[in-house]
């Protein structure tokens, strides 16, 4: 089912037919609904979509964190270099994986850095408990003052004994990244890193997560609803619509010619510097988790919504786009 | 003609236990009646802050407000009570925008109730509001928390039309909704605006939307304009190395445009303690001697285009 | 993220660990401790129908009978009876009446005065939020008892005395917490629109704020029902609070005192009351909170 630029043998991370769902009181949230893709090293991979589209949670779920208690992978795998991660013991994860071999660089760098304690002793502390050679105190602070300055964080070895609130808002987003690649993981997932910093502060950090990722070959999953930043960052992008991957193209082929209705739904209704041109909308609205229309669950927003449609969930079917990309749309138009 | 809304060396400051915010510093504008007006800048230039001195919510420390010719600062009892149907506003966040412990029709009922509108109306007046908004009558009787996010923020543009007013003060009114959502709220806003004839204010950080939404626009950094201008011969060719930026900043949904770039340094500074001279000249790509001396004087590139920089002297 | 809320005393977690096994899991609607709640209730609203005998009967021939499990006890005196040979259970049941009468009025009355300046204070700021802030510090920094011995010794005696006096020490709860509730209430948006629709200032206490804060009320009444009664009991154990020939939990205590060494129930009973009353309204307040937790709802 899954194929894609790099073959599965290359592929770092490959992620078959997961699905995450929230138990709650008032019913079932199928927040992940089946989704696979697949992840080289070096390259990075869009994941786009609206709030509560699954998107983050894909990105919960690959580090083992579905929230607690409602949370729950209930199906699908994840292997990351061969080694699968659902079924494994939240131990070994910890110990393995978390924060070693998948990093995550999340929205809000405030709620993911301690206030009481110094950056310095928190970026070392990831290296304290993953890496062999950090397991004194003083190494570790001195790798993490490295890993600061790596980060462009200025005059990194006195800042490292400053607190989080000393800290700007894009200076904190560096940290957490510092935080992230301190010991280098062979996945990065950033889960809207950028969207609440200002534009101009957004530009550095693109290019700061551009040239972390050259450095450490590792493979980055993007995930954000802005569609210029994912323009300019992802390699291939994952159009997700309630916990489904819809679509999921190269980069340049997915802005030239989307192909499932709403990936052309979302391109069409963001407004574009330099071109002024009317703008078509969406109808509708986001569909409730809890009760996901039947079949296709974007078929009461589609224009080509037809019988089929409102009753079965279309096949996700691979098309060719040229001599050796490919890409994926889950639509009955393409079946 | 005189301007609907006109602002003259406007300030608004504020005390903390650091010393004085200087939020907003001799702000000077004119929004004629029927335009789109974006203020635009990145957080902390002072731009919602000087919206909520319109709005009556900050005191005004220097410069005057005019209104339809009315000095906004001096007005009191039935005047204010006037100022307070005719300036209506819309904010980002429609789940803090609605009272969550109310009925939409209560919501709607309210302003009006305050006004002295007789019983009878009110509930025509709410249903015909709904009806412009593109909610079903029957919504009058759900709580907001039955309602999607764009649909509360139609309710909340209900509420701000429901006492006909001739200006609205947007602010960020798409930034918190869903992208495939904006696009919706948009066009409302635009038809809104052919149907009533009404003004905006808009304020936003998204520079496409401005151009996309806006006739006119006003940059600003740190409290203060920097460039003022129509949006389109400002965005096609930008004066100030502020409003350069921005716009090279930004990211294009176009994976073959030009990568956003940022020719700058640093960030903002605190608005505690601005820069002397041009508030920009730390980050300024082409700072001059002069930029740390002497604040710029504003001066008129080109019929309504007015800029702030030493370049331009 | 570290644990923001303050340590509860070990006693107290263990409690809680068992009533959250007692009330059926987590969330689950606490029963028992709202049938304990709802006895108290009914304690002090049918009290002298469903009492036994009359609370202040005084009998010599039937005095210290052990409860009526003991040996030498009676199926006539369920619970024994004291000194006086007055029955244990219809005292009981009398001094719930009392509590509970002293508690609403306490806990209403404060939780209207400390709602309405701890709102002022909130809203407008400034001035009036540091007199009243002032006002909070200097009421907190006073020790309740000593206070209440001063008022004891120059006010009547009786239930309003109480109930002033509990008042005194307890509305500095409730403005506290109404106040930090304002506080965020007013940076809420829809404050701020009604104020731009010429929506007056009364009206938006009493439709914008009054509402939102409800819920916080009800369940801090609920919380403090249990801890009204404590403190009633302890002023009417010193002496300072309700007077004999008046039952109260706390007199019970102070009287049964004397014996202890002879007749076990005499302040075991009363003692148990008061514990059980306590913790039952800081069950079902836990409960309530929980409840009105939107986050906690959802799961």
């Amino acid at each position: 089912m899954v194929t894609s630029a790099s073959s599965s043998n290359e592929s770092l991370l490959e992620v078959q037919d997961l699905k995450t769902h929230l138990f709650l009181k008032r019913g079932v949230v199928r927040a992940v609904d089946g989704v696979s893709f697949d992840l080289a090293g070096g390259e990075t991979l869009g994941l786009i979509g609206e709030s509560g589209s699954g998107k983050t949670m894909t990105g919960l779920s690959l580090l083992g964190l579905p929230p607690k208690p409602a949370g729950r992978i209930v199906a699908g795998s994840i292997r990351l270099g061969g080694t699968e991660l659902v079924g494994m013991g939240e131990e070994e994860l910890a110990a393995d994986v978390r924060g070693s071999r998948i990093a995550m660089i999340s929205q809000d760098p405030m709620t993911s850095l301690n206030p009481v304690f110094t950056v310095g002793s928190q970026v070392a502390a990831p290296i304290r408990a993953h890496v062999a050679d950090g397991n004194s105190r003083g190494a570790a602070l001195d790798m993490a003052v490295r890993e600061l300055d790596r980060v462009r964080v200025p005059s990194a070895s006195a800042r490292a004994r400053d607190y989080p609130h000393q800290f700007s808002g894009g200076m904190r987003q560096r940290v957490v990244a510092a935080m992230a690649i301190a010991c280098q993981p062979e996945v990065l997932i950033a889960d809207e890193p950028t969207s609440a910093l200002d534009v101009t502060i957004q530009v550095q950090l693109m290019d700061l997560i551009e040239r972390i990722q050259g450095d450490t070959g590792a493979g980055l999953l993007f995930i954000t609803h802005d569609l210029g930043v994912a323009a300019s960052l992802c390699h291939r992008i994952a159009v997700m619509y309630a916990g489904r991957i819809v679509e999921l193209a190269e980069v340049e082929a997915l802005y030239r010619d989307p192909r499932h209705p709403y990936s052309q739904g979302l391109l069409a209704s963001v407004p574009r510097l330099g071109q002024r041109k009317r703008l078509t909308s969406i109808p509708g609205n986001p569909p409730n988790p809890l009760s996901l229309p039947t079949g296709c669950a974007f078929h009461p927003r589609c224009p080509h919504a037809t019988e089929q449609c409102r009753n079965e969930a279309p096949p996700e079917v691979t098309l060719n786009d040229g001599d050796t990309l490919s890409r994926r749309v889950a639509c009955w138009l393409e079946a | 003609m005189t301007a609907l809304l006109e602002l003259e060396d406007v300030a608004c400051h504020f005390r903390v236990p650091g010393g004085l915010v200087r939020a907003v510093d001799g702000v000077s504008l004119q929004v004629q009646k029927g335009e789109t007006y974006a203020l635009v800048g990145e957080s902390g230039c002072g731009k919602s802050t000087l919206a909520k001195t319109i709005l009556r919510l900050h005191p005004l420390v220097a410069g005057t407000i005019r209104f339809d010719g009315e000095d906004v600062a001096a007005m009191r009892g039935a005047d204010a009570k006037r100022y307070r149907s005719r300036v209506q506003a819309v904010f980002q966040d429609p789940y803090s925008s609605l009272n969550p412990r109310l009925r939409v029709r209560t919501i709607l009922a309210e302003p009006l109730r305050a006004h002295g509108v007789a019983r009878a109306d009110i509930a025509p007046r709410v249903d015909r509001v709904l009806g412009l908004v593109g909610l079903p009558a029957s919504s009058a009787t759900l709580y907001p928390h039955e309602f999607s996010g764009g649909q509360r923020q139609r309710i909340a543009i209900a509420r701000a039309l429901i006492l006909e007013p001739d200006l609205v003060v947007l602010d960020e009114p798409i930034s918190a909704l869903d992208v495939s959502i904006r696009a919706q709220i948009l066009s409302l806003l635009e038809k809104l605006q052919q149907e009533l004839g009404l003004t905006y204010l808009l304020i936003a950080h998204d520079l496409a939307l401005v151009e996309y939404a806006a006739d006119k626009v006003a940059v600003m950094y740190l409290g203060e304009i920097v460039e003022t201008g129509p949006v389109e011969p400002l965005f096609e060719a930008p004066k100030h190395p502020y409003t350069q930026t921005l716009l090279a900043a930004v990211p294009h949904p176009d994976p073959t445009a030009p990568r956003a770039s940022a020719d700058i340094r640093g960030e903002v500074a605190s608005a505690l303690t601005p820069p002397s001279g041009c508030r920009f000249h730390p980050r300024c790509p082409s700072c001059l001697p002069i930029c740390n001396q002497h604040a710029p004087k504003t001066v008129t590139v080109a019929p309504t285009h007015t800029v702030a920089c030493h370049l331009h002297d | 993220m570290t644990e923001t809320t303050l340590p509860r005393p070990l006693l107290g977690r263990l409690l809680r660990g068992a009533a959250s096994r007692i009330r059926g899991g987590e969330g689950g609607f606490p029963w028992l401790a709202a049938s304990v709640l709802a006895t108290v209730l009914a304690c002090a609203l049918f009290g002298p129908w469903i009492a036994p005998h009359e609370a202040g009967a005084i009998s010599l021939a039937d005095a210290m009978t052990p409860p009526a499990w003991e040996e030498g006890g009676s199926s006539e005196f369920l619970l024994g009876t004291d000194n006086l040979g007055r029955d244990i259970l219809s005292r009981i049941i009398a001094g719930a009446r009392v509590s509970a009468v002293v508690a609403l009025y306490a806990i209403v009355i404060s939780g209207l005065i400390g709602a309405v300046l701890g709102m002022a204070a909130g809203y407008f700021g400034g001035v009036v939020d540091a007199l009243i802030s002032r006002l909070i510090d200097i009421q907190m920094s006073v020790p309740s008892i000593p206070l209440a011995m001063l008022f004891a010794a120059v006010l009547p005696p009786g239930e309003a005395m109480v109930i002033f006096i509990i008042v005194l020490s307890y509305w500095t709860w409730y403005a506290r917490i109404v106040r930090g509730e304002v506080l965020s209430l007013r940076e809420r948006d829809f404050i701020a629109l009604a104020k731009i629709a010429g929506v007056a200032t009364p009206i938006i206490f009493i439709r914008h704020l009054a509402p939102n804060l409800l819920n916080i009320l009800l369940v801090l009444a609920t919380l403090q029902f249990g801890s009204v009664i404590v403190f009633e009991a302890g002023l009417s154990f010193l002496g300072l609070g309700i007077q004999p020939p008046q039952v109260s939990w706390g007199g019970m205590l102070a009287d049964g005192r004397n014996f202890i060494e002879v007749a076990w129930w005499l302040i075991t009973i009363p003692g148990i009351a008061i514990m059980a009353a306590c913790l039952a309204s800081n069950l079902v307040g836990d409960w309530l909170r929980d409840t009105f937790d939107p986050v906690r709802r959802q799961i």
